[in-house]
């Protein structure tokens, strides 16, 4: 039997992964990658607590953020191509036409 | 009675409506005509009170009519009143009339100025003020006519406010006297402090019932601060400064409001206040005292001024100085009759100063002068007649009145033979100072400039006529009183007494020393010589050899340099107080204070915090999705951390 701790564990790193990444790479899919991974991070830790608790309600979440990906992944992926066609560049830091 | 007063007061005011309102559309005989006409019916009136009054069974106790309730705030009630008594009737006559005729010569004498709707709407208001001044019944109504003659002042000495000296001038006279009025109110209010009431009605009494010796630091102190209204009021040391500056207003001004009346207001105030002084002689003597070192010390700058209406304007200084010597010593009846006959005599000095000046085509500096009296009959005759009068010539308005002051010096119930001495010696200066104008304007050689010098004329009988009608009064004033060392009762003293009576006795009983050993005839021997002295010496000097006050002039030059100055005493407030209080405004309030503290901390401060807040926070907005993430994370990061070591 795994422990809790192991899972919850591999949850952080997942998500410190990403979020890392998230930080510190320019490029935009990665960036929406690192974001998934985050989501996956914390879905796992959803599921190892309900699991651990005996509750379904955890694990009714993650397919709520589930769907949720998926559905930010057709619309994210669809930006991205726009975003590629409309300025030759999917490097984040060109990103800044919102800045004064 | 009180129809007939309330009809004295009233057509000034209402002369001053209708010229100020529509005077600028009307042709100059209409406004001369209403400004006149105003100063007459109230001459009218206040001869018809006076009339009316003498032969009521009220005499001599005081008439009082309240028209109308004006302030009623908890204990105080003052009412729209007037209070009428033989001092009022004697104030009445004397301001209506010299102002009528001062009415009468302005026709001719701002003919030619602009602004004359303007000055004659003024002239209308001060009238209309200076009655309120005399009549009121209680200090707050005496007071508003106070402020209002002052308001007047200070309109007429700017009348040709284009001027910068002049706009100035009547700045200053505004300014000193208000500093004198501020000890006026605060005197007014202790007295209401102190006796629950401010008509005359109830004041007098009051003060006569106190028990002697109770209050005496209190009603010193009253005495002493409305002292000081009368101070700037009345331009006496150290609060003069004002007068001789006044002399920018037009000539009529200076002779009706800076040298008959409205600087005379002080004595009335202490000569009404004359219950009030009983109960402290301490601030009488400090009165006659002021009025004893004003004369002396006015008188002497008279000596070296070449200007003329300057010249007088020390010169009724110098008497108003006389005057207060006159209440100082207690005997007030003196000094109401120098006022009222000085009202007359230096009128017409200056009236027909003004007459000169006309002549002059605007000059008064009496150096650029000389001989006019085969171009100015008629105004070197009245002049000469005012000259005699103030200087105390004999048989004449000033030496009566001059004389009771002089007496009253001597042997009045607060007289100090000091004081005595001193008058008497100033005496002898004002003739100096008069003969010597009379002799460098008048006769002699002319030292007129050649183009000024073939448009000297005599001026038109619209101004001629009333210096002759001043000159009868300046002659005949005196004879009201003729005085005891020649067989008279001074029977103006005795119609004042029962205003001043009660007053004196009190003083009488109170003071230990009394004067001298010198009997009244003595006294005015004395008088009458110094006033002879005076005038031989300024014919020694002034007639015969012109270069005789040259060579004198050299040889003193330090004390004649002094004179000239006027003692420095426009220097010395310059420095000690003009010019601190503009380097304070200047480096301290306006500089650090308004500048510094309230715009540079408070309402820059203001604005520079908040724009410093944002340029600090202006840069989380970079645009950078990557660090707006990260301080997400951050948040979170401390989010966590607070729950985690939370307690």
């Amino acid at each position: 039997m795994v422990p809790l701790s192991h899972y919850l564990a591999l949850s952080a790193i997942l998500f410190v992964l990403g979020a890392a990444g998230f930080v510190f790479r320019r490029n935009v899919i990665t960036i929406f990658m690192c974001i998934e991974l985050m989501l996956n991070g914390v879905n796992l830790a959803f599921i190892a607590f309900s699991r651990f608790l005996g509750n379904l309600d955890g694990q009714l979440f993650v397919f709520f953020a589930i769907v949720v990906a998926a559905a930010e992944a057709a619309v994210g992926l669809a930006l991205i191509i726009a975003l590629r066609r409309n300025r030759e560049s999917l490097n984040i830091e060109d990103l800044d036409s919102m800045k004064m | 009675m009180e129809f007939t007063l309330l009809f004295m007061v009233i057509p000034p005011l209402l002369g001053a409506a209708l010229n100020g309102i529509l005077g600028r559309r009307f042709p100059q005989w209409l406004v001369s005509l209403v400004a006149c006409g105003a100063a007459g019916l109230a001459m009218l009136f206040a001869f018809l009170s006076a009339w009316i009054y003498a032969h009521s069974a009220l005499d001599p106790s005081p008439f009082e009519h309240a028209y109308f309730p004006w302030i009623h705030a908890g204990k105080l009630r003052a009412d729209y009143a007037f209070y009428y008594d033989r001092l009022t009737l004697v104030m009445t006559v004397t301001v209506t009339v010299v102002a009528f005729i001062i009415h009468l010569y302005s026709r001719g004498y701002m003919e030619h100025e602009g602004g004359y709707y303007r000055f004659f709407c003024y002239l209308n208001l001060f009238l209309f003020m200076m009655l309120t001044l005399v009549t009121a019944a209680s200090y707050p109504l005496l007071f508003v006519g106070w402020e209002g003659v002052g308001l007047c002042s200070y309109l007429l000495i700017g009348f040709y406010f284009r001027k910068k000296s002049a706009s100035d001038a009547g700045k200053k006279a505004f300014i000193v006297t208000r500093i004198g009025d501020a000890g006026f109110t605060v005197g007014v209010a202790l007295l209401f402090w102190t006796l629950g009431s401010l008509n005359f009605r109830d004041v007098f009494p009051r003060l006569a019932s106190l028990p002697q010796g109770e209050y005496t630091g209190t009603l010193t102190a009253i005495g002493i601060l409305v002292f000081l209204g009368a101070v700037g009021k009345s331009a006496q040391l150290p609060l003069y400064v004002w007068l001789p500056d006044a002399m920018e207003g037009p000539t009529p001004v200076s002779a009706l409001i800076h040298a008959a009346t409205m600087v005379t207001a002080g004595v009335y105030l202490v000569a009404r206040s004359n219950a009030l002084y009983a109960q402290a002689p301490a601030a009488l003597e400090i009165i006659g005292i002021v009025g004893g070192l004003t004369a002396f010390y006015a008188a002497t700058i008279a000596l070296a001024q070449n200007d003329l209406k300057r010249m007088l304007a020390y010169s009724t200084i110098s008497q108003l100085g006389y005057m207060f010597v006159g209440c100082g010593v207690g005997v007030f009846a003196a000094g109401i009759f120098h006022l009222m006959t000085h009202a007359f005599f230096k009128s017409l000095l200056f009236l027909a100063a003004g007459s000169v000046m006309h002549a002059m085509s605007g000059e008064l500096d009496m150096r650029k002068m000389g001989a006019l009296r085969h171009k100015l009959p008629v105004t070197h005759a009245t002049f000469l007649i005012a000259t005699l009068a103030i200087s105390g010539v004999p048989l004449l308005s000033g030496f009566f009145s001059k004389d009771e002051i002089l007496a009253g010096a001597y042997e009045g119930p607060l007289g100090r033979p000091w004081l005595y001495w001193l008058a008497t010696f100033t005496a002898g200066l004002t003739a100096l100072y008069m003969f010597r104008a009379l002799c460098m304007t008048f006769w002699g050689v002319s030292r007129i400039e050649p183009d000024v010098e073939h448009h000297v004329h005599e001026s038109g009988s619209k101004m001629t006529v009333p210096l002759m009608v001043l000159a009868f009064f300046s002659v005949i004033a005196g004879y009201v009183s003729w005085p005891k060392p020649l067989r008279g009762t001074e029977s103006f003293d005795r119609y004042l007494d029962p205003v001043f009576k009660p007053a004196e006795e009190l003083l009488r009983a109170g003071s230990l020393e009394h004067g001298g050993t010198l009997g009244a005839g003595v006294l005015m021997t004395f008088s009458a010589i110094a006033a002879f002295a005076g005038i031989l010496i300024a014919l020694w000097l002034y007639w015969k050899s012109p270069e005789r006050p040259a060579r004198l002039a050299e040889r003193f030059s330090g004390l004649y340099q002094v004179l000239v100055h006027k003692y420095y005493v426009d220097e010395i407030y310059d420095w000690l107080i003009v010019r601190p209080i503009r380097l304070g405004s200047e480096k301290l309030l306006w500089q650090r204070i308004d500048a510094g503290a309230i715009d540079g901390t408070l309402v820059e401060g203001v604005g520079e915090v908040t724009e410093g807040a944002g340029g600090i926070l202006r840069r989380i907005q970079s645009g950078n999705l990557r660090s707006y993430a990260a301080w997400v994370l951050l948040g979170a990061v401390i989010w966590v951390a607070y729950i985690l070591i939370r307690p």
